[in-house]
């Protein structure tokens, strides 16, 4: 089967370039084994939240010279990067999603144990503070639902009152969940918003607003609105005071709507998104790559003329880590993994840890080699890709995006 | 060399499971049905506790419809419903009741119905008849049941089509399966219709008995393996005949490439890999430039395209879907991933017929909500669920194009005379 561009990893990097070369006409296609890493997701896109051991908060962008030279924000460029980003909360918007936040200064988001994170993005009906400036509330009532283990209003308190914000903590509850109750494993984020829909949601509204009365606003975990907004903006109009959400422990509501919005969005423009299919290898010639091989598809391989991988990194699968070594298991593409295990990480578990750093090495245009070839139609993207700790420096969701809709400009021309 | 953790790994990678939890979020029935412990839960949780102490295996587990969703969105290639499936035929108490032997028995059944297929069809329409099944036996009333035939393909296939086969140069087996034998010979016949008109011949297996997937999900373990040692000895006879086994039902293809050895544990990797579906054979043909298809100009249809849980395991819609793009006068409408909810003969049963229809319910919503001609879909039992539910006739991709096809001009494009 042939195709103009195919794409290996449905994750945010894959679909966000995938949905970039269907929409420019290409006749595309996404192989994605299992689902993502972005259901782990807090709702929240970080761009740049540490530079040379400060916070950034004013113009992320201009403070990427404290970055290391091969970084990929260095390599794309600030200004190529503003134009590159801006795109973004376009195409969000595109798959029904909304979101706020500005590149040239950071907004806070309220982390699910209670601190204050820099970010670049946020989904619309998640907590977010303007940098710098007192919280815009006095008094806040943290509503959990009654018996859920993953939300703890008990931190958010102790990070909101050192602000100055007065907190309430309450838990509601509806009898529509006294079934979903029952396994008492059960009782998480998405299953609940799964049945939080239509008049359960009225119910719910109806609770919350027994202990708001006063309250300048409710915050609670991210329940709802798994599918759609119906639910968020109708729980909304329910309750007297604003609404707001902090994300909860995986897997994530805002998460899953972000993976399932994209995913619909591609399919939209004409994509073709094979799920739970993975990627064998492929057959190269000279330094092209004509064809991939999948699990699913047998002896019908994937031709195309260009190939994105963005695999992630070892949550992913992107890497892979023995005792001996560290691979790219799909190509045996070239890492920048230097020297034996003892190397890999440092003993202090809160230090930069080696390991973060690794990943696929390319050349300018973000194309991967092996055994020092460069692929001349192979691209690399997201978390797969070397040179940066993203955990470190807050950076992961912009790169993830970055790259992406730069090797999907140069693919699409 | 293998390393001590190659060793140490066990047939469905239930120790690759790191608890994620992302497999509940695509579990149909856990959206509908709080009493099922979800397939995290059922599956490598509580296989842990299993392989420790076989008490400790829960009786919901039977509320599993074994659609493999969870295995399609799990980021780790553990297998979920595999695990399940084993440990429900493993540790289940209750032997199979008689209403599930029944409802696995589609041979036995299909004969017997086929045989007297008007008075059977009549009487299971009869609204005493269904009081008294949902009754006694305990199948639901609400349930359609499908009609039978009272000319089995097989019958049909030896009188009207095997003598005119041995004119092609090539050949394909057909694995017909119990649906096309028993209830709906047209989709065989169409099946015979498409590739004769594209320069291929059709034999039958040998012998061909039911593929399983009832009886696996009915529990009737001995019968299912003694039917699929009958099938796949068929099949390595066929295939050591030069022939490829072509299947127009997902979930029989499904079910005799994985769950014969990831189930039911018998070593199938001989012939797994020439057992396919019509769909994607076809696809190859023409992408290949080995056949064409001519399609009439007056065929026009909006039509929905619906994947049926197996189908979205196997990875293979996207023949379907392209194939019938081919077709020039067929609007092609796709429809979001969704369980119909019948998973064979979980729906017919008293017990799971209400979570059946919640599960199929945003499906038949949204091809409600489309202006359509029909659906079409590779699975039998999704059609019947779709029919009953919406109203609308669902064909099989395979009957579209042979609807669409012009015959003349196909096997004049191919060279048959």
């Amino acid at each position: 089967m042939r195709f103009d561009t195919i794409i290996i990893g449905g994750g945010l990097s894959g679909l966000v370039s995938a949905i970039e070369c269907a929409r420019a006409g290409q006749k595309t296609a996404v192989v994605s084994a299992g689902q993502s890493a972005l259901h782990f997701w807090s709702g929240s896109f970080e761009l740049l939240g540490q530079a040379g051991g400060e916070t950034v908060i004013d113009r992320p962008l201009d403070s990427l010279d404290t970055l290391p030279e091969n970084h990929p924000y260095r390599r794309i460029g600030s200004e190529r990067l503003r134009t590159l980003l801006s795109k973004v909360p376009g195409m969000l918007s595109d798959a029904g999603l909304k979101s706020a936040g500005s590149l040239d200064r950071n907004h806070l988001r309220l982390t699910p144990l209670g601190f204050l994170k820099p970010a670049w993005l946020t989904l619309g009906d998640y907590v977010a503070f303007e940098a710098g400036k007192p919280l815009p509330w006095k008094k806040v009532a943290l509503v959990n639902i009654y018996s859920y283990l993953d939300f703890y209003p008990r931190f958010l308190a102790y990070g909101l009152e050192k602000r100055g914000v007065e907190c309430k903590m309450a838990a509601v509850n509806i009898p529509d969940l006294d079934t979903l109750r029952k396994s008492t494993t059960e009782m998480r984020a998405t299953n609940m918003s799964r049945f939080l829909t239509d008049s359960a949601v009225d119910r719910l509204a109806a609770e919350v607003n027994k202990v708001a009365k006063g309250m300048d606003a409710v915050i609670m975990p991210a329940v709802l609105g798994i599918y759609s907004d119906a639910p968020v903006e109708c729980l909304r109009k329910g309750v007297d005071v604003p609404v707001w959400f902090v994300p909860t422990t995986p897997a994530s509501v805002p998460g899953v709507r972000c993976q399932l919005s994209l995913r619909d969005l591609f399919i939209r423009l004409g994509g073709e998104f094979l799920p739970g299919d993975i990627v064998k290898g492929g057959e190269f010639e000279k330094n092209r790559l004509r064809r991939v091989y999948t699990v699913n598809l047998g002896d019908m391989p994937l031709e195309g003329d260009n190939f994105i991988i963005s695999t992630g990194s070892f949550f992913g699968h992107g890497l892979i880590a023995d005792i001996e070594r560290i691979y790219e298991p799909v190509f045996g593409l070239d890492l920048n993994v230097k020297g034996g295990r003892t190397e890999w990480y440092r003993k202090d578990f809160y230090a930069p840890q080696p390991y973060m750093e690794y990943g696929v090495t390319t050349d300018k245009e973000f194309r991967p080699s092996r055994k020092g070839e460069t692929i001349e139609n192979l691209y690399a993207t997201g978390a797969l890709l070397a040179g940066f700790n993203a955990l470190k420096e807050g950076s992961g969701a912009g790169i993830t995006l970055a790259t992406a809709l730069h090797v999907a400009s140069r693919i699409t021309g | 060399m293998m390393t001590l953790q190659q060793q140490n790994i066990s047939d469905n990678n239930f120790e690759s499971c790191i608890k994620c939890t992302i497999c509940t979020v695509y579990c149909p029935v856990t959206a509908v049905n709080p009493d099922y412990p979800g397939p995290k839960q059922a599956g490598p949780d509580g296989e842990r506790y299993r392989l420790k102490k076989p008490l400790f295996y829960d009786e919901a587990l039977k509320y599993c419809l074994n659609c493999k969703r969870c295995e399609v969105a799990c980021p780790n290639d553990v297998r979920i419903g595999d695990i399940i499936q084993s440990a429900r035929i493993k540790y289940g108490r209750h032997r199979p009741s008689l209403r599930d032997s029944m409802l696995a028995d589609t041979d036995t059944v299909g004969t017997m119905a086929s045989a007297f297929a008007p008075i059977v069809n009549f009487t299971l329409g009869l609204k005493p008849v269904k009081l008294i099944m949902d009754a006694v036996l305990g199948i639901d009333d609400h349930r359609t049941f499908p009609k039978y035939s009272s000319l089995k393909f097989e019958t049909w296939f030896r009188k009207n089509a095997a003598p005119s086969q041995d004119k092609f140069k090539r050949h394909v087996a057909y694995f017909h399966g119990c649906y096309v034998n028993y209830n709906y010979p047209q989709l065989g016949m169409d099946f015979v219709k498409v590739f004769n008109a594209v320069g291929i011949g059709v034999r039958l297996l040998d012998k061909e008995k039911c593929c399983g997937v009832a009886k696996i999900a009915n529990r009737c373990v001995k019968d299912a393996t003694r039917d699929a040692e009958i099938n796949l000895r068929s099949i390595r006879e066929a295939v050591g005949n030069g022939c490829d086994v072509m299947l127009t039902s997902s979930t029989c293809c499904f079910t005799i490439r994985d769950e014969y050895s990831h189930v039911l544990k018998l070593d199938n990797k001989d012939v797994r890999d020439h057992v396919s579906l019509a769909t994607r054979e076809l696809y190859r043909l023409v992408d290949e430039g080995k056949v064409k298809l001519v399609f009439r100009k007056d065929f026009h249809k909006r039509v929905a395209y619906h994947v049926p849980c197996h189908m979205e395991k196997l990875g293979w819609g996207i023949y379907s879907t392209t194939l019938m793009k081919m077709i020039p006068g067929l609007d092609l409408v796709r429809l979001d991933p969704h369980c119909c909810g019948i998973a064979g003969t979980y729906g017919f049963k008293k017990e799971y017929y209400n979570y059946s229809q919640a599960i199929g319910e945003p499906l038949f919503r949204q091809i409600l909500s489309e202006k359509l001609d029909s659906v079409a879909t590779d699975c039998e039992t999704c059609k019947w669920q779709i029919e009953m539910s919406t109203g609308l006739p669902v064909e099989n991709p395979i009957s579209l194009i042979a609807r669409a096809l012009d015959v003349e001009a196909t096997m004049k494009a191919n060279g048959v005379e």
